[in-house]
């Protein structure tokens, strides 16, 4: 049975949490990829109303659109590729007391590393299944940087309910990412 | 051709919201053969219920609908101009209707105007046949698996790998190495061995508009592709890199000529949200029939 996190997300609840562990989200998510990594790791402020303290950053451009009543309806929303994050995520962990990233394709030493030090782990969501995991996002609850950085790079503040992640880099140095990495390598050394 | 712009919006639609068959049951099969109570069965069995979820309620497979690359074969005297501006409007209302996310953005402003029309965007490539029929095949690919696209000029001192096939086999299982967790696995290779730079990666995304079920007439390069094929699912990245049963889906190579002096392998990567969908259209533009 999946493990079930509701946000904010404490730090012990993060640091007993292991590699490969299947967890359900609720609470709230907020996206945020490159332009936003950017922005905030050249000392940039967040919105007010964005508060990261205990929360969970989700590596995602969703595809949003206005329904005939002009509320944002999510169309389409997987992660995407974490490692472009890698020169930033650490100190964005650091400064905003984030205790979880959501993306896919895992992250680096750097990251790692300061998710031991604060507290916080790495979820895998599947990437590409943008339905399934829109299917958990219950409401937009605002948009920020949207003029700015365009739909896809804006931070958007979801709503969701048991969305599906693994655990696949904990607060104690584990990477599932770094085990598969040296296993296949180790193994197609044998095959050359 | 008054039927064009309804046409090509289908098939955007189509292409972003449903796999191709022979993708649906490579992907079956992957899921029947990982191993049980797993995460890389999770995996699968999560992208199982996408593609069905995807199908039903007609929205994107992936949030990332990608470049969106036609490829166009018509008869000698067929208005290429007219159509690029009939599929530039069709992207435009494809995306206000949220079958294509707003996904091209100036790479000088950084500004993104929300039309995915722009400066290389939508991608054209027309070719002339002898027949009069017209055929559009659309591919929508993903930023994901784009970027771990790969180019290696032989020979690599670093990989041992020399200019012939042995060494191109090396640089290939290379990338998928490289590949793992970043493009959305299991995937699909397109390679070409030899050309230029640029000719080398076009034509090894124009693999991705064979189907997987095909076999390469060139023996040697069938024999590549399925060693390749089956060394790859060796490997035990899996699903997402999570370790498992199936790292590739596919693997397609073509060869063009190269010029003495440069050997260059180009690969490109296909997630599993395999989009490449294609229409045969009559002389009003109306879809004629769907292609496999």
């Amino acid at each position: 049975m999946p493990t079930l996190l509701t946000t904010p997300v404490s730090e012990a609840q993060i640091r007993a949490l292991k590699v490969g562990e299947a967890v359900e989200i609720t609470g709230t998510l907020f996206t945020g990829r490159d332009a936003v990594h950017k922005y905030l790791a050249k000392g940039g402020a967040l919105p007010p109303a964005v508060n990261l303290r205990d929360g969970i950053i989700y590596h995602c451009g969703p595809v949003v659109i206005k329904d005939d009543a002009g509320r944002w309806k999510v169309v389409a929303a997987g992660p995407t590729t974490s490692a472009r994050e890698e020169p930033y995520q650490g100190d964005i962990l650091r400064r905003f007391g984030v205790r979880g990233v959501i993306g896919k394709g895992g992250m680096g030493a750097r990251t790692l590393a300061a998710c031991q030090e604060v507290g916080a782990v790495y979820l895998h969501a599947i990437g590409g299944a943008a339905q399934v995991l829109a299917e958990h996002i219950k409401s937009v609850r605002g948009v920020y940087f949207f003029e700015e950085f365009g739909s896809p790079e804006a931070i958007w503040e979801f709503e969701v309910e048991r969305f599906p992640a693994v655990v696949t880099m904990d607060a104690h140095g584990g990477s599932l990412h770094r085990e598969v990495f040296e296993a296949s390598q180790a193994e197609l050394l044998k095959r050359l | 051709m008054n039927g064009l712009p309804a046409s090509l919006l289908e098939l955007i639609r189509r292409t972003s919201a449903e796999i191709p068959d022979d993708v649906q049951r490579a992907i079956l099969a992957a899921l029947e053969k990982e191993k049980k109570n797993t995460i890389a069965e999770d995996a699968f069995k999560i992208i199982q219920k996408n593609i069905e979820l995807a199908k039903q309620k007609s929205q994107p497979i992936c949030q990332d609908t990608g470049s969106v690359l036609f490829y166009v074969d018509c008869p000698p005297g067929f208005d290429q101009i007219g159509f690029a501006e009939t599929a530039r409007e069709a992207v435009t209302l494809a995306t206000r209707k949220g079958y294509l996310r707003q996904n091209s953005v100036d790479s000088i402003t950084g500004k993104n105007d929300g039309t995915n029309v722009g400066p290389g965007a939508p991608t054209f490539h027309f070719h002339q046949h002898r027949a009069p029929a017209v055929q559009v095949r659309l591919i929508l690919k993903g930023g994901g698996c784009e970027n771990v696209g790969a180019q290696y000029s032989l020979p690599s001192e670093k990989l041992h790998a020399e200019r012939d096939l042995d060494g191109c086999r090396k640089v290939i299982l290379d990338a998928v190495l490289q590949a793992q967790g970043k493009g959305c696995g299991p995937g699909v290779l397109g390679v070409c061995i030899g050309g230029d730079r640029a000719t080398g990666y076009e034509l090894s995304k124009t693999q991705f508009l064979r189907r997987l079920d095909d076999r390469n007439p060139i023996p040697e390069l069938d024999q590549l592709e399925q060693d390749i094929l089956n060394t790859a699912n060796e490997l035990g990245i899996g699903p997402m890199g999570f370790g498992g049963r199936t790292t590739l889906l596919g693997v397609k190579i073509c060869a063009a000529n190269r010029v003495p002096a440069s050997y260059f392998v180009s690969i490109s990567y296909m997630c599993w949200a395999y989009r490449r969908m294609g229409v045969t259209l009559d002389a009003e533009g109306r879809i004629a029939n769907w292609l496999g």
